[in-house]
């Protein structure tokens, strides 16, 4: 018999009203997986809102309270604070949000809770937009995606600006613990939310979630998007424990980006120049990246 | 025990007194001492709550729907801007049905910027579906809180409350308080046991999606106990009588109005100047009184109705406007007494926006005009004190 690398209990039931497809669904999924029954989550408005079932169904076996679109720092502050009144400690208390409600409206309620030092998880699931409202952008869908608000068109209107690096900015606020994961490796993710599981203080991981239906790809290929955006360099998975950065994987070389970018409709009318300059700026991410590693690792006694 | 304090330390010892376990709350003038009080309390270990330092007050809103959905019993101040920020939260503090208590000490919004006095910001807030009350002194204030909690948990209730205290003129004046005990405020309340919370025992969902077939019955439920709470009030007010010996006149509080030829409605403090007005008005052989309009939400349908029996003139005081339609509550007195026999008659006054002095001389002209009106009002309303408007 092989070897079970994935816990067998499950938090989730089936009954979820998530696309075919969905990476938020293994997103969710995972993380329950990971950190047990033990756990109360909170969810803003976003996909999440929806895929849990309309009342009184629910697919989920934990608490769960459903919050306003930007407040799930908050949210989770004071269910944290809550417990501390009552003496409960063995509870963990999640925020799950999606990249809309974290990097954007979301993103002062969830600063102040770093800074403060709560002691939760705060969970971004990166789909790269607003999906719940049909595929708008956010400031987390990367450059050169087309999305209804960027409608590429005539005037070639994809988005422009980078996406937000909200590693960055939570690194920034001298987090304790901070990691990218994807649902395309469940074990890395279940590990490293068992880690943040046993530090004290805010952790922060975000979670790669392809998402078929605003990706413009099928609902097959949602595996192999995340696959690829490792092994080009797109999207890297590290961690950062006060400070140290470590890569949690590292092909030895790197694949054209434009193998990732051509499975997604979403990248479809980019023409050569923008390829390549998308290529570009994912290579010098990835060795800013690297040098990171390299000139933490001296800190980790310091 | 009694001491003298002002209205925000008052509000900060009706806190404590219920023993709040979870505080969450963002500075703005006139309520910052209110949280700075409650943040030495905590710190000098006279109040044992968790004090949740936050980036605003959408956020300190936010925590402790999330606080009192885990079961702990929760406080918050604000005032003005600090409360139009939280207008989506306090929409979801009703709807999620969570029994939080605040002090709102009202000043009026900006722009033009101004830090005193007026009901604009509490009556931009009539709709969310929190119980109001506007307090004319400091003992309501602290007195206040302790009804609101022992209301508003009650299982059939579960709707958050709002303590409306006027800035500046309760919120930094001092009067004599009396903080009682707080075994008396247990015996009186008893600590706050949901039987649905966040629990990983007994893992519930809260405010997941409804289908149009089951949104309307939510609705129904809130507005249900919002209507119960009316006989709430006055039920929790005799109680409270019973324990602590006092009480503040019920949802409305009338002085002086039993055959009145005018009476003024009036909410907030300024009710206190104008009971002295009635006095001297009244030793001067005229017939006049005054109402105070104590809890806003649930509306107090039944007391302005016998109100409307005792008198045949009702000058409705606003201390506040709705741009377009006469004040708020001159728009629910009309509605309240449309239909009945002998109506009296009614005139609206907006008084007071943005900390304009109500002195006794400017109300006598109030009580004076209002009396004069006994063939029916000049004008449906009257804004008062303008500069260059009606000879001021
Ligand atoms: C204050 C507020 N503004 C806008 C919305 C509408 N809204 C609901 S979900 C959503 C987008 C959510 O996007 P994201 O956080 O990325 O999660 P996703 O839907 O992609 O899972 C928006 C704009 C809202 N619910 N509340
Ligand atoms: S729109 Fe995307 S993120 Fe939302 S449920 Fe469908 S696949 Fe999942």
């Amino acid at each position: 018999m092989p070897k079970k690398t994935i816990p067998e209990e499950e938090y989730m039931n089936t009954g979820h009203v998530g696309c075919l497809g969905c990476g938020a669904c293994h997103a969710m999924r995972y993380t329950l997986k990971a950190l047990g029954p033990k756990t109360i989550v909170s969810i803003p408005a976003c996909c999440w809102a929806v895929m849990p079932g309309p009342f009184p169904a629910k697919c989920l076996e934990v608490p769960l309270i459903n919050t306003a679109f930007e407040v799930t720092g908050a949210s989770i502050s004071g269910i944290k604070a809550a417990l501390d009144a009552k003496g409960i400690t063995d509870v963990t208390v999640v925020g799950f949000a999606g990249d809309g409600g974290t990097a954007d409206i979301g993103i002062q309620a969830l600063s102040g809770m770093v800074e403060r030092g709560t002691d939760v998880i705060y969970i971004m699931y990166d789909n790269e937009a607003y999906m719940n409202t049909g595929i708008q952008r956010s400031s987390s869908t990367p450059v050169g995606a087309w999305t209804t608000t960027t409608p590429v068109g005539t005037t070639k209107d994809w988005k422009k600006q980078p996406k937000k690096n909200m590693m960055d900015i939570m690194v920034a606020h001298k987090i304790p613990y901070a990691a990218t994961c994807s649902i395309g490796f469940p074990e890395d993710l279940i590990k490293k939310l068992r880690k943040a599981k046993e530090i004290r203080g805010p952790k922060f991981i975000q979670i790669y979630a392809p998402c078929p239906t605003g990706w413009r790809m099928q609902p097959d290929k949602t595996i192999e998007v995340c696959r690829l955006a490792i092994a080009t360099g797109a999207v890297p998975l590290y961690e950062v424990e006060n400070g140290v950065y470590n890569i949690s994987r590292k092909p030895a070389e790197l694949k054209p980006v434009k193998d990732y970018l051509k499975i997604q409709g979403r990248f479809r009318h980019l023409p050569e120049e923008e390829l390549e300059s998308i290529q570009k700026n994912v290579t010098r991410e990835w060795k800013i990246l690297l040098k990171k590693e390299e000139f933490t690792k001296g800190l980790v006694d310091l | 025990m009694k001491m003298v304090m002002t209205g925000n330390y008052a509000s900060a010892y009706g806190a404590k007194v219920c023993r709040a376990e979870v505080i969450s709350a963002y500075p703005i003038t006139p309520q910052t001492s209110v949280v700075e009080k409650i943040a030495s309390l905590v710190s000098s270990g006279e109040m044992k709550a968790q004090f949740v330092n936050v980036e605003s007050e959408h956020s300190a809103m936010a925590a402790l729907i999330s606080a009192s959905m885990t079961g702990a019993r929760t406080y918050t101040a604000t005032s003005s801007h600090g409360l139009l920020l939280m207008h989506e939260l306090l929409i979801w503090a009703a709807g999620a049905r969570t029994p939080i208590v605040m002090s709102n000490i009202c000043r009026a919004n900006g722009p033009p910027w101004s830090v005193w006095a007026d009901h604009h910001d509490a009556m931009a807030q009539r709709d969310t579906g929190w119980m109001q009350v506007f307090c004319e002194g400091n003992q309501e204030v602290l007195d206040s809180i302790i009804m609101s909690y022992k209301l508003a948990e009650r299982p059939d209730i579960r709707l958050p409350s709002m303590i409306n205290e006027d800035a500046f003129i309760l919120s930094h004046t001092v009067e004599p308080v009396d903080v009682p005990d707080m075994e008396l405020v247990d015996e009186f309340l008893p600590s706050y046991n949901p039987r649905f919370k966040l629990d990983v025992d007994e893992p519930y969902g809260f405010g997941s999606l409804v289908m149009p077939d089951m949104y309307m019955e939510f609705r129904y439920k809130i507005n249900e106990a919002m209507e119960a709470a009316r006989q709430g009030w006055r039920d929790v007010e005799k109680d409270f009588e019973k324990t602590f010996g006092r009480n503040h006149g019920g949802l409305v509080e009338f002085y002086n109005c039993e055959d009145a030829d005018a009476v003024l409605l009036i909410m907030g403090s300024v009710a206190s100047t104008a009971k002295d007005v009635v006095d001297k008005l009244c030793s001067e052989g005229k017939k006049v009184g005054m109402a105070r309009l104590r809890v806003y939400r649930p509306f107090p349908v039944e007391e302005i109705r016998k109100l409307a029996g005792m008198t045949n003139i009702i000058g409705i005081c606003d201390h506040s406007y709705t741009f377009g339609h006469w004040g708020p509550m001159a728009q629910e007195v009309r509605g309240a007494l449309y239909g009945i026999a002998d109506q009296p008659v009614m005139k609206n006054y907006i008084i007071g926006l943005g900390g304009k002095d109500m002195t006794p001389e400017i109300l006598e002209k109030i009580f004076l005009k209002t009396l004069a009106l006994k063939d029916g009002a000049d004008q449906e309303i009257e804004w008062i004190g303008v500069k260059g408007l009606g000879g001021w």
